[in-house]
């Protein structure tokens, strides 16, 4: 007690560099801790959303921004590819399941999803209220959807044109809400799911063609013109979506009723037979472990469109992303051993100061052991004080910003859970952390007290 | 170990409190202390006389267990100084010496009530407020004791080194050095002091110095 209590006493009596060595050490902590946790929760999250699918069949372009629309549902797409051409992919015997998935729209930075039931199964997904969509216009909205702006069945919901919350609205198309999913922890429960032939005819209804995704694709798919949003439409204007840009293939669809050919998936059904069908992307689960050395090659090799492999390009991308990370990794240890070398330095300066009232301990009867163990006691309270702080750091800002994603409806992150590398990350520090401190504890157990007080 | 009815270690009632048998002390090979046979009466006040650098720094230290002398035997109140193991001659001086430093040093970051708890609890006594008040009012410095150690004078530092020395109630008193740093007023006063809580506590007090003004305040001498 008495050792604990000297202690805090040498610390105390020091008040503005034990702050300085506590705060950087602290911050070393808190920087390697908020990146432990974003990327061990950023990896988790990618790896669930990407684990139920095996291959995206889309545009031609960037095969990282097809599965990052398309799958994460985080970038614009590449592009549209024709509902005939996919549906050839999806009869392929060595596919289990194509579910398709039409873009273009969002409700208050929401994807709007055009699909068909089987896009539930993938992510597990059950409806906790209503119903699973059936008709045209008709949603389901995932849990964190429902959360965020109350929705429940028989909610009407307006849809934006584009990505982004302003986009020009389509006030004359409402959507009505006939089901709440249950929370999957995945991307799902951020999504707006509907018929894609809501997509269809919402793009239809005003003029342009039956295509998805008209107005979020900055580049083409082959063969198509470029899609993009019009940039004379401000926000909060009424929707002018003419779909100029695709001339070719969007010629002006009546408002004739739908006609459902018997034995056709209902997604792949057309609101009118006006011209070409086209959908953002086919997500594609494999019959068998063969497909995933076949498919992709003869995809690529034999059609227009592309396909990508979710496991493949999100390894890719936390491996761009890891760059960045390991530098500000690189640089949190260099903070932290920095923080390491100035508490040696503070603890064996203190002992060249205190260097007599170790000698006095010694002549009232304090063993050497005492003598060591005051030193380090010294250095283990500014290694717990910085490693307290800033692991307490570290998870509020990543629950601060956490709690700004939710807002604004990305990815969520948890600042209150605990990512696997910390506990390793509180070993090392406080391994080395001692290894330094043992230096000027040695040098006070070996400090003989007699030759001390003789010289002074 | 038998305790007192105050609960200080009841000490063996040895009529000779210190008793040195041919002490050596070399350094570098040349011999720096040297004390064939010196007897210290129980509640007697000795004073060890001396130059500069004639080892009666050393001659404390040796007694104290501080220093391992080359050669010869100390008991102190019967027990051997010399001869035991590091940990015996630390746990030998908390119980039975009290020791002045010629520096008054004191622990500056704690106050003067917790400089004197350490020395109780490194002589292994359980704290004792009652007994930190008692020494510090009979030295008149009560109204010291929430005072942090590096905020007193000299005069007051001095007060609070003699205390922590006899808080203890240690049969033997060893002071290095207490009055050369002093004016002749000064002087006077620390000796008196010293004196003082010696007898009062029942101690034996051997003082080292090389001041001559205090030398006829002591009947019993060595001469280095």
């Amino acid at each position: 007690m008495m050792t604990l209590r000297l202690a805090f006493a040498y610390l105390a009596s020091r008040p503005l560099a034990t702050i300085l060595h506590v705060l950087m050490l602290a911050l070393g902590v808190a920087t390697l801790a908020f990146l432990m946790l974003f990327t061990s929760q950023a990896e988790e999250r990618l790896a669930r959303d990407a684990k139920p699918v095996d291959l995206v069949v889309g545009a031609k372009g960037s095969p990282l921004q097809l599965i990052l629309s398309s799958v994460f549902h985080v970038d614009v797409p590449n592009g549209n590819i024709g509902l005939e051409e996919s549906k050839a992919v999806s009869r392929h015997p060595m596919v289990a399941s194509a579910t398709p998935v039409a873009l273009g729209d969002s409700y208050r930075g929401h994807r709007i999803v055009g699909t068909d039931e089987s896009f539930l199964g993938l992510y597990d997904a059950k409806v906790a209220a209503g119903r699973p969509f059936k008709d045209e216009m008709e949603v389901v909205v995932g849990s964190e959807v429902a959360r965020r702006h109350q929705l429940a069945p028989g909610s009407k919901i307006v849809g934006s044109h584009g990505l982004a919350q302003t986009g020009p609205d389509h006030g004359e198309d409402p959507f009505e809400v006939v089901g709440v999913l249950a929370p999957t922890g995945t991307v799902i429960d951020r999504l707006v799911l509907t018929p894609v032939e809501s997509v269809w005819h919402v793009h239809e209804h005003h003029g342009g063609a039956k295509a998805a995704a008209p107005a979020a694709a900055p580049s083409p798919a082959p063969g198509a013109s470029p899609a993009k949003t019009d940039p004379a439409e401000a926000p909060g204007k009424k929707h002018k979506h003419d779909h100029d840009d695709k001339p070719a293939k969007a010629p002006p669809a009546g408002p004739a009723p739908v006609a459902i050919p018997p034995g056709m998936p209902q997604a792949m059904m057309a609101p009118s037979q006006g011209g070409r069908l086209e959908i953002t992307a086919l997500l594609v689960k494999y019959r068998t472990p063969l497909a995933a050395a076949m498919l992709p090659r003869l995809v690529n090799s034999s059609t227009s469109m592309q396909a990508a492999s979710p496991a493949y390009e999100s390894a890719r991308l936390l491996d761009l992303v890891g760059v960045g990370v390991q530098t500000l990794q690189w640089f949190a240890a260099i903070m932290m051993a920095s923080a390491a070398l100035s508490v040696f330095v503070a603890l064996t300066s203190a002992l060249q100061e205190r260097r007599y009232d170790l000698a006095l301990l010694r002549t009232l009867g304090a063993r050497p052991l005492r003598l060591a163990s005051l030193t380090l006691a010294e250095g283990v309270t500014l290694l717990v004080s910085g490693v307290i702080l800033g692991l307490a750091l570290g998870h509020g800002a990543a629950h601060a910003l956490g709690l700004w994603l939710a807002q604004s409806g990305s990815w969520p992150l948890a600042g209150l859970a605990w990512a696997p590398g910390e506990t390793i990350l509180v070993a090392a520090v406080f391994a080395g952390g001692i290894a330094t401190c043992l230096v000027p504890a040695v040098q006070a157990y070996l400090s003989d007290p007699a030759s001390l007080l003789a010289k002074r | 170990m038998t305790r007192a009815l105050d609960g200080s270690e009841a000490v063996p009632s040895e009529p000779t409190m210190l008793e040195i048998r041919g002490l050596r002390h070399q350094y570098d090979g040349r011999t720096v202390l040297s004390v064939p046979e010196w007897d210290v009466p129980r509640g007697e006040a000795s004073l060890v006389l001396g130059p500069s650098g004639s080892g009666k720094s050393t001659l404390l230290n040796a007694i104290a267990g501080l220093a391992k002398p080359t050669e010869g035997t100390i008991r102190v109140a019967g027990e051997a100084m010399t001869g035991i193991a590091p940990a015996a001659r630390d746990a030998l001086r908390a119980r039975r010496i009290g020791l002045v430093l010629q520096t008054l040093h004191l622990i500056g970051v704690v106050t003067v009530r917790e400089n004197l708890r350490i020395a109780q609890q490194l002589a292994g006594l359980p704290p004792d407020d009652a007994r930190i008040d008692e020494v510090l009012a009979s030295l008149a410095i009560g109204k010291l004791a929430g005072a942090k150690a590096r905020q007193l004078s000299v005069g007051e530092a001095q007060r609070v080194a003699i205390a922590r020395a006899v808080v203890n109630r240690p049969p033997l008193i060893l002071a290095d050095e207490p009055t050369s740093a002093l004016d002749d007023a000064n002087c006077e006063k620390a000796l008196a002091l010293l004196l003082e809580q010696a007898k009062a506590t029942g101690a034996t007090l051997v003082v080292a110095t090389h001041d001559n003004r205090i030398r006829e305040h002591f009947a019993r001498r060595l001469e280095l």
